[in-house]
C-alpha cells in the first residue's frame, strides 16, 4: 500500500468538507491497479460534522462582531424549531436567548463599607434595620433576602434593602463590635449609599430553578406560604417559572452552560459561578449560583418583595444566552410550554414530603386554569412572564448591538448530583408519644351546666363534644362556658360551641402540632383517628414540657391560656422552617 | 357602579340603606362593610341606571357619598405583572392581557382587599 496526494480538481458535493491534504486519506494501489480509498478517521469526523452540523462560539462570537449573528428569544425558537425542525433551525440561528424573573430566595449581595476612623470591627451590622451577616471581616458583610427588618417585620427585608440600593437610596447603617487594639471602636450609625460602598457584589446561592412545583391546598383554612396565598379547598393553586423561557430547560444537559457562563443578570453581565444549592439536575430540578456587580444593576430587573405572612425575598431577573453549536442543542431549544411537567403538590400537608395530586404542563397552568379532582382551579404565576420576556429580548438586543458575547464554560455543571433531606439523629416526637390518652367528652345535646360541671371535676379547659355516633362535632372551652354565663345565654351547648375544630392526628409531629396552637392561639387540641372519634388530647403544656425534657431544663409552669379562638383573627406570625422542601 | 357610604355617629342608628331600597326599589348590593358602634363605612353596587336617585336620597339623608371610579388603584411603577393576585380575586376581575400584563376590570371589583395582601410587591391599593 502507498500513499498518494491527490489531484487538487477532485470535486465534492456543495456541504462535505473539503479534502485537505495526504492525511485526510489514502489511496490504495497495488501494482499500479486501483484499488479504492479510504478516509482518514479525521476526515470521517470532519464529514460527519458536517452532516450534523457544528458551529463554534468563535464563529458566533465572530458574526456578533461584524453584526451578521443571528438571534432569537427561547419563545421565538420553539416556533422556529417546530416548523423547520432541529437540523434546518440550528443553521438558522446563532443564540437563543432564555429569561426568568422570579422570586429566588436565595439571593443577596456582599458590601464592603470601607473603614471608619478610628476603625471598627463590625460584628453585627444594620442595614435599614436588616441585620446582615458580618462574620467575615472588619468592614464585609453579606445582606441576604430573607432577612427581616428588625422594626418592621416582614413588610420589609433584605431584599428591598438590596433594591433599595440599587435604586441609589440613602441606608441607615448601624453596627457594634466588641473592640481590640485595633478596631477599637464598639458603636458606628451612618447612612450610606450604593455608591459609597467599595464593593457591592450580588452572590446568588440559588437562583434559576429550572422548574418548580405547584401549591395548592386542600385544607379548610387559607394558607399563607413561600408560594403566596394558598385559598382553602384548593380555591387556587399557585407555580413559579419560566416554562419554554426557563433558562435551564434550554440546555438541560449543560452542553453550553457552566462555570463561568456569561449570563444576563438583573439588568447587567453577570457570571454563574458553579452549580446551585440544592442542585437535583435527574430530577429537571437543576439550579445556578451566580454573580454580578450590584452597582450595575437595575431596578427594572431586580425588587424586593414580601410574600404575605411568610416573608421577604427578592425578585431577580436573569437570562442566559444558548449558543447553537449544533442540532442537538437547536433541538433543545426548541422545548414547549406543553413540553415541560410539573407537579401539584398539596401544602395542606406540612411535612418535608408533599402529596402529589397530579402532573401538570406549563401549557395548561398558563392556560389560567386547571382541573383538580373534575374541578376547574384558578392558577397564578408567582414569576412574571411579561418580565422574563424582557429579559430574553433585552439580552437578544445586546448580543445583536455587538454588546455581549459568548462564553465558553470552563467546566461543565454536575450533571449526577442529587438532593438530600437534612440527617436527623434524633427522631422527632409524634403527638401520640406526648397526648393525655384519659379525654372526657360530651354528647351533644347536653346543657351548658353539665359542660361546666364536667370541666369542674376534670380540672381542665377544653371539652370536645361528640355525636351520637362518636364523631367529634364542636369543642367547649371554660372560656366559651364564661363568656356564655356572664351574657346570660344558657343555650344549649351546639350554639355555644366552636365547630372548626382544629384537630391533631396521631402520627402528626408534635412541632406540627405546636405550630397550629401558636397560629390559633389556642392552648389544647383533640387527637382524632380517619373516623373522627376523639382519642385523645395534647395541650401546650404537655408540648413545652417535652421541648423542656429535649433541652435539659425543668419549665416553670406556664401559663394556661383559656381563649380557644379569637374567631377568623389571626395574629401575624413569625415564620417557621416548613420541613426541608426546596424553595424558590 | 360602586359606591362609597359613610355614615357619621348621628345617624349611623337609622336604617338608611334598606329604606332607600324600598324607595327607589334599586337592587343593591352589599360589597363591603365596617360598621362600629360610632361610625360605619359601606361600600355598595348599585345599577347604572338608578344610580342618580340612589345617590341623591343618601346624600338627602345625611349619609357622605363618593362614587368609587377606581376601586383599587395599580401601582404601574410598582407592578411586575407577576399575576399573584390574579387566583386570589373570588370574581375575576384581574386578568393577564394578551402580553402577560395585568389587567383590573374596576367594574367587577368589589373591595374585598384579597389581592392587596396577595400582591408581593405592595402594588395595589383602595383608592
Ligand atoms: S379587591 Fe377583591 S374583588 Fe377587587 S380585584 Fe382585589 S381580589 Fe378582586
Ligand atoms: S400581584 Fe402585584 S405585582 Fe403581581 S401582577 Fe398583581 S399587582 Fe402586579
Amino acid at each position: 500500500m502507498i500513499i498518494v496526494t491527490p489531484r487538487p480538481q477532485w470535486t465534492l458535493p456543495g456541504s462535505m468538507p473539503r479534502l485537505d491534504s495526504s492525511s485526510d486519506f489514502h489511496l490504495h494501489q497495488s501494482n499500479g491497479r486501483y484499488l479504492g480509498i479510504t478516509v482518514s478517521y479525521k476526515y470521517y469526523i470532519k464529514l460527519l460534522l458536517c452532516i450534523m452540523f457544528e458551529r463554534s462560539i468563535d464563529e458566533i462570537n465572530q458574526k456578533i462582531k461584524d453584526g451578521s449573528v443571528h438571534v432569537v428569544t427561547a419563545e421565538q425558537m420553539t416556533e422556529i424549531v417546530d416548523e423547520l425542525g432541529p437540523k434546518d433551525a440550528a443553521r438558522e440561528v446563532d443564540v437563543v436567548t432564555t429569561g426568568t424573573f422570579g422570586a429566588m430566595c436565595s439571593s443577596g449581595a456582599f458590601l464592603n463599607f470601607g473603614h471608619s476612623d478610628p476603625p471598627i470591627k463590625m460584628q453585627r451590622v444594620w442595614l435599614n434595620d436588616v441585620e446582615a451577616y458580618a462574620g467575615l471581616a472588619a468592614a464585609d458583610a453579606y445582606i441576604g433576602a430573607t432577612q427581616l427588618s428588625e422594626s418592621r417585620g416582614m413588610e420589609y427585608g433584605g431584599g428591598h434593602v438590596i433594591e433599595d440600593l440599587v435604586a441609589h437610596k440613602s441606608i441607615h447603617l448601624r453596627a457594634i463590635a466588641y473592640g481590640t487594639d485595633c478596631y477599637p471602636r464598639k458603636n458606628i450609625e451612618t447612612t450610606i449609599t450604593i455608591d459609597d460602598l467599595n464593593q457591592a457584589i450580588m452572590m446568588n446561592p440559588r437562583n434559576a430553578y429550572q422548574r418548580y412545583n405547584v401549591a395548592t391546598n386542600s385544607s379548610d383554612r387559607t394558607l399563607y406560604t413561600y408560594m403566596g396565598t394558598l385559598l382553602p379547598n384548593c380555591g387556587n393553586a399557585t407555580y413559579c417559572g419560566a416554562g419554554a423561557l426557563s433558562p435551564l430547560y434550554n440546555d438541560p444537559d449543560f452542553g453550553t452552560i457552566g462555570i463561568g457562563t456569561k449570563i444576563f443578570l438583573c439588568g447587567t453581565t453577570g457570571y454563574i459561578t458553579g452549580e446551585g444549592t440544592q442542585h437535583d439536575p435527574q430530577n429537571d430540578f437543576a439550579t445556578l449560583m451566580v454573580l454580578g456587580n450590584l452597582k450595575e444593576m437595575s431596578r427594572e430587573f431586580l425588587r424586593g418583595a414580601t410574600f404575605y405572612r411568610y416573608g421577604t425575598t427578592l425578585y431577580v431577573g436573569l437570562g442566559i444566552p444558548v449558543p447553537i453549536l449544533n442540532e442537538n442543542i437547536a433541538k433543545k431549544t426548541g422545548i414547549s410550554d406543553a413540553d415541560i411537567v410539573t407537579n401539584v403538590l398539596d401544602y395542606a400537608s406540612p411535612r418535608r414530603t408533599r402529596p402529589t395530586l397530579r402532573k401538570v404542563s406549563y401549557e395548561e397552568l398558563k392556560s389560567g386554569v386547571i382541573e383538580l379532582d373534575g374541578k376547574e382551579v384558578r392558577t397564578s404565576p408567582l414569576s412574571s412572564f411579561f418580565m422574563a420576556r424582557k429579559v430574553a429580548s433585552t439580552l437578544k438586543h445586546w448580543i445583536e448591538r455587538g454588546e455581549f458575547t459568548i462564553s465558553q464554560p470552563i467546566e461543565k455543571l454536575p450533571t449526577d448530583t442529587v438532593f438530600r433531606p437534612m440527617k436527623q439523629i434524633k427522631e422527632t416526637p409524634l403527638v401520640k408519644d406526648v397526648m393525655s390518652r384519659k379525654v372526657t367528652t360530651i354528647k351533644k345535646g347536653k346543657s351548658i351546666e353539665d359542660a361546666a360541671k364536667l370541666i369542674m371535676k376534670g380540672q381542665f379547659t377544653h371539652l370536645p363534644v361528640i355525636s351520637e355516633d362518636d364523631r367529634l362535632i364542636g369543642i367547649i372551652t371554660a372560656w366559651d362556658i364564661s363568656k356564655a354565663v356572664a351574657q346570660a345565654k344558657y343555650d344549649k351547648l351546639d350554639r355555644t360551641m366552636t365547630r372548626r375544630v382544629i384537630t391533631a392526628t396521631l402520627d402528626e409531629p408534635i412541632d406540627v402540632t405546636a405550630r397550629k396552637l401558636e397560629k390559633y392561639n389556642i392552648s389544647a387540641l383533640p387527637v382524632i383517628d380517619k373516623n373522627r372519634k376523639v382519642i385523645g388530647m395534647i395541650t401546650s403544656d404537655d408540648i413545652s414540657k417535652l421541648i423542656a425534657k429535649r433541652r435539659g431544663f425543668t419549665p416553670r409552669k406556664s401559663k394556661i391560656s383559656w381563649a380557644q379562638k379569637p374567631k377568623g383573627f389571626c395574629p401575624i406570625e413569625t415564620p417557621k422552617e416548613e420541613g426541608g422542601s426546596r424553595e424558590p | 357602579m360602586k359606591i362609597l357610604l359613610r355614615f357619621t355617629p348621628e345617624i349611623i342608628q337609622e336604617p338608611h340603606i334598606a329604606e332607600v331600597i324600598l324607595e327607589t326599589g334599586a337592587k343593591l348590593n352589599i360589597d363591603r362593610a365596617s360598621i362600629d358602634a360610632v361610625s360605619g363605612e359601606v361600600v355598595i353596587d348599585v345599577p347604572d341606571e338608578k344610580c342618580d336617585k340612589v345617590i341623591k336620597l343618601f346624600r338627602s339623608r345625611g349619609v357622605v357619598v363618593s362614587v368609587l371610579e377606581h376601586p383599587i388603584v395599580l401601582d404601574e411603577d410598582e407592578c411586575v405583572q407577576c399575576g399573584a393576585c390574579i387566583s386570589v380575586c373570588h370574581i375575576k376581575a384581574l386578568s393577564f392581557k394578551e402580553d402577560w400584563s395585568i389587567t383590573l376590570d374596576e367594574r367587577r371589583c368589589n373591595q374585598c382587599g384579597a389581592c392587596i395582601t396577595a400582591c408581593p410587591h405592595r402594588a395595589l391599593e383602595f383608592s
